[in-house]
């Protein structure tokens, strides 16, 4: 057992804004070791995006109840105040999102935007510093030419490289989780590649631990030691992404392996 | 800097393309323009005589240019009526209609700039509530009306405001500005009501797009995100409308000037519009026309410098 | 009848009531049936002076008063008000007619014809509308139809960019092309065919058009352009009701009142049938 940095334990999270309560995550745990990297993997709707927001925090506050703990660093997430949880978002914590079109916005320019944690978290950092920090780590992301990106505008990228900026801007606070949610569905069969490959040398060279969402197995075996499966808000099955590949329990998990021609062809 | 160019060759265009339009319209029109100088006392000769010393014998492209290079020049023409130049008889106007548009349109920003904010961040609240139902309200008052209102609220029951007691700006600056903060405010008030219900609608768009989530990812407070992501995205739309709102209010003074007895270009605008004084009218309308391309330019510009991505869409 | 009915019900499945359509429809049906009763019977005559009935306060013989020449004055606002309203629609009429006609030619070829056709309405409509009526009426004279003709010029632009809008959005539908490839003129495809899927978004704006059309003209005769005595429209009215303002405030304000609740009519109205959940 190595160090393990979050351990959330019997999450629920419940939808009010029908008549109806609707329950969208049910008994959800997940511990994560320091430098790990994890898969979740389900359908849309599977709940799995929804604890993937819950964990960074980033769940509205109404129309919605949220059961359990999160814990990190001693704190649990889910009761802290908002200054607590503030203090770690973008620091200790970061998220990138499915969209890199619509996830930057669109009239800052990218330096600004990679360095944003920074400048929230680390006020003590010059702004000299603060530009040659956010160079190194575009550069480190694969950003060809990063002096020249950084005074750029979001529409000036294309896609990939977007997702590399949401990547840096991610990383420049050195995190201890980065929260991946679906980082390459949006993006060409080619990029996606890249852009697994890049987040796996993140996760070697800064030690970074990784929560990689996707509904293509696919993807999760070729980055992940350990994958959660989850059906309607819960998890199905949590294992070792070999053994889960070789000897799957559940049908569901069975018909997510046979999806994965199809979504590759896509 | 070639996009305020290409901007600045398509206002000299529109320029061009309106101050045609006006002359060709103003020319056209049945009317001997010597016959109506001169009323019954004039015969055929003199008749004959003007039109050859006014050159309105030449082909029209010839007096239209003719015309265009004079008023460059600042030289309008003669009025009919007053017989004396019409640049003249503008040049201590056009600084009162002036002054007031600026005020209407600073108020205008002063008020729903930060109305529409709270009502954004507080939507459905109770204030958000009830400022919707005033805006609503307010938009349905036409400004000579509002102005005859709060005639009667600062000047009737107040007594703070002197109804009439216009002071020109060459007599007493500061009661010449005192006396058009109401009339401002009654031009500003139906813009400042549309500027505050658009900016809120803007704001709750905006801060419904994926990357307010990405900077609450990054750890901003809910002010953070609103003013550092959210606003300058949400001002857009904005931007644009108050530009024409202003060119609105130029056009606007003409109406309020009369309501508050201010002697601005609006009293001879209407007079020359009565009597057929054409002159007067083509320079009050090139006028304006003009100042309302220099303010599109200048909202265009804004606009460049808040939006980058207008490039990619023209 | 019963679908329009229906249409003030609550909504099922958002709970909520569409006050907006409701007060719009109140609000203008009561500023009709004023003006229609008015055909047929007012008060007093509108133009019968009694000089010894001069500015009366409110009463129940004149319940807006009387004027300086002793005239009834909501006999007279009931003569206005349909000034008023008949040069509104006449400017409704002439804009949003023409207005769809070019909107729909531009939005549906598009090309350089679409191009050339925006680049001018676009010009126009930078323009305040005043001022572009101000000059139209200088051009066609001051007289009440003058005046209808000017403003439904002006209304021109707008009426074509929204429906433009609209075209460009419909062409390359489904429906178009299928249409299109049964052999369907093109004529055919923009009035049968487009027109009727756009109607909720024009009558919205035929509503808002209404509503500063009104709010237009009244601007316009308040400037003492337009109508002529010994009728006169809302906004005149007001402007010959001001100088009053001191000695009997109430003369002024109900005439400005009537003006208000007519614009906050049509606008409730516009912001109504937007509300509509087909046309959203």
């Amino acid at each position: 057992m190595g160090n393990i940095i979050l351990d959330v334990t019997d999450l629920h999270i419940e939808f009010h804004d029908h008549d109806l309560p609707e329950t969208v995550v049910e008994d959800f745990d997940l511990m994560l070791e320091a430098g790990e990297i994890v898969g979740i993997v389900g359908e849309s709707g599977s709940g799995k995006s929804m604890s993937a927001l819950a964990i960074a925090g980033l769940l509205k506050r109404h129309a919605l109840t949220k059961k359990g703990k999160i814990m990190f660093d001693g704190t649990d997430l889910l009761s802290c105040d908002r200054k607590t949880l503030r203090s770690y978002q973008g620091d200790e914590i970061s998220m990138i999102f499915q969209e890199p079109m619509t996830s930057l916005n669109p009239v800052k320019k990218i330096g600004w935007q990679v360095e944003e944690s920074l400048r929230i978290h680390h006020k003590e950092i010059d702004k000299k510093e603060r530009k040659r920090r956010a160079i190194e780590m575009m550069e480190a992301v694969g950003l060809r030419d990063a002096e020249h990106v950084y005074n750029m505008y979001p529409h000036e990228l294309s896609g990939g490289m977007r997702q590399r900026v949401m990547i840096a801007a991610a990383m420049i606070g050195e995190p201890k989780i980065l929260i991946a949610d679906e980082p390459t569905t949006a993006l060409d069969v080619t990029i996606q590649a890249q852009i697994v490959n890049l987040l796996r040398q993140m996760n070697k060279d800064k030690g970074t631990a990784i929560i990689f969402i996707s509904h293509d197995l696919s993807l999760i075996r070729q980055l992940c030691q350990r994958v959660i499966v989850m059906q309607k808000g819960n998890i199905v099955e949590n294992g070792n992404v070999e053994d889960i590949f070789r000897k799957p329990q559940m049908g569901y998990t069975r018909k997510l392996i046979a999806a994965i021609p199809q979504i590759n062809l896509s | 800097m070639r996009y305020i160019l290409k901007k600045v060759l398509s206002m000299v265009l529109t320029l061009f393309v309106v101050s045609l339009c006006v002359f060709l319209a103003f020319s056209l029109i049945p009317g001997d323009p010597v016959t109506r100088m001169f009323g019954t006392e004039a015969t055929p000769e003199l008749i004959a005589q003007y039109r050859e010393k006014m050159g309105l014998n030449d082909p029209i492209l010839v007096r239209y240019f003719r015309w265009f290079v004079a008023f460059l020049q600042g030289d309008m023409g003669i009025s009919y009526d007053y017989k004396i130049p019409v640049t003249g008889m503008l040049a201590e106007k056009i600084p009162i209609t002036f002054t007031l548009a600026i005020m209407s349109f600073a108020i205008m920003v002063i008020i729903s700039i930060p109305l529409g904010i709270y009502t954004a961040k507080y939507e459905n609240g109770i204030i958000d509530h009830v400022i919707s139902v005033i805006n609503q309200i307010i938009m349905a008052i036409p400004p000579f009306f509002s102005g005859i209102l709060l005639t009667f609220v600062f000047g009737v029951i107040l007594r703070v405001f002197q109804p009439g007691g216009f002071v020109s700006y060459t007599v007493d600056f500061e009661k010449f500005l005192k006396y058009l903060i109401l009339p401002a405010f009654a031009i500003a008030l139906p813009k400042a009501a549309m500027a505050t219900k658009l900016l809120r609608g803007s704001v709750i768009d905006e801060a419904g797009k994926d990357y307010t989530r990405t900077a609450y990812s990054r750890g901003n407070t809910t002010n953070g995100v609103l003013y550092r992501h959210v606003l300058k995205n949400a001002m857009i739309p904005v931007v644009t409308f108050m530009g024409m709102a202003l060119a609105d209010m130029v056009a606007g003074s003409i109406v309020i000037e009369q309501v508050f007895g201010i002697p601005g270009i609006s009293r001879i605008l209407l007079s020359s519009i009565n009597n057929r004084d054409y002159p007067v009218v083509e320079a009050i309308i090139m006028g304006i026309a003009i100042i309302v391309l220099v303010i599109n330019l200048l909202v265009d510009i804004i606009y460049r410098i808040i939006n980058p991505r207008i490039e990619v869409e023209s | 009848m019963k679908r329009f009915l229906s249409l003030f019900k609550k909504n099922k499945a958002t709970g909520e009531r569409n006050t907006y359509l409701l007060m719009g429809v109140i609000l203008t049906g009561l500023i009709l049936l004023m003006v229609i009763v008015g055909l047929f019977y007012t008060p007093y005559d509108p133009t019968k002076m009694d000089a010894s009935a001069k500015m009366q306060g409110i009463s129940l013989r004149h319940i807006m008063g009387t004027d300086n020449m002793g005239r009834d004055v909501f006999s007279r606002v009931m003569y206005g008000s349909r000034i008023t309203v008949v040069i509104a629609t006449f400017t409704i009429i002439i804009g949003a007619g023409v207005g769809t006609i070019i909107g729909a030619l531009a939005g549906y070829y598009g090309g350089m014809f679409g191009e050339v056709t925006m680049r001018i309405i676009d010009a126009m409509l930078a323009f305040p509308s005043i001022l572009l009526s101000l000059v139209f009426v200088s051009l066609f004279g001051t007289g009440m139809y003058q005046v209808a003709v000017a403003l439904g010029i002006s209304f021109i632009p707008s009426f074509a960019r929204i429906v433009r809008g609209e075209f460009l959005r419909c062409r390359n539908m489904d429906y178009v092309e299928v249409a299109r490839l049964q052999g369907v003129s093109d004529i055919r495809i923009i009035f049968v065919h487009i027109l009727p899927n756009i109607v909720g978004v024009l009558l919205s704006s035929v509503m808002i058009g209404f509503n500063n059309a009104v709010l237009a003209e009244a601007g316009l005769s308040f400037l003492g352009i337009g109508s002529q005595p010994p009728y006169a429209s809302l906004g005149k009215m007001l402007s010959d009701a001001q100088s009053y303002l001191f000695k009997r405030p109430s003369y002024v304000i109900s005439i400005g009142l009537v003006i208000v609740l007519m614009v906050l009519g049509f606008s409730f109205l516009g912001e109504g049938i937007k509300r509509i959940p087909e046309n959203k």
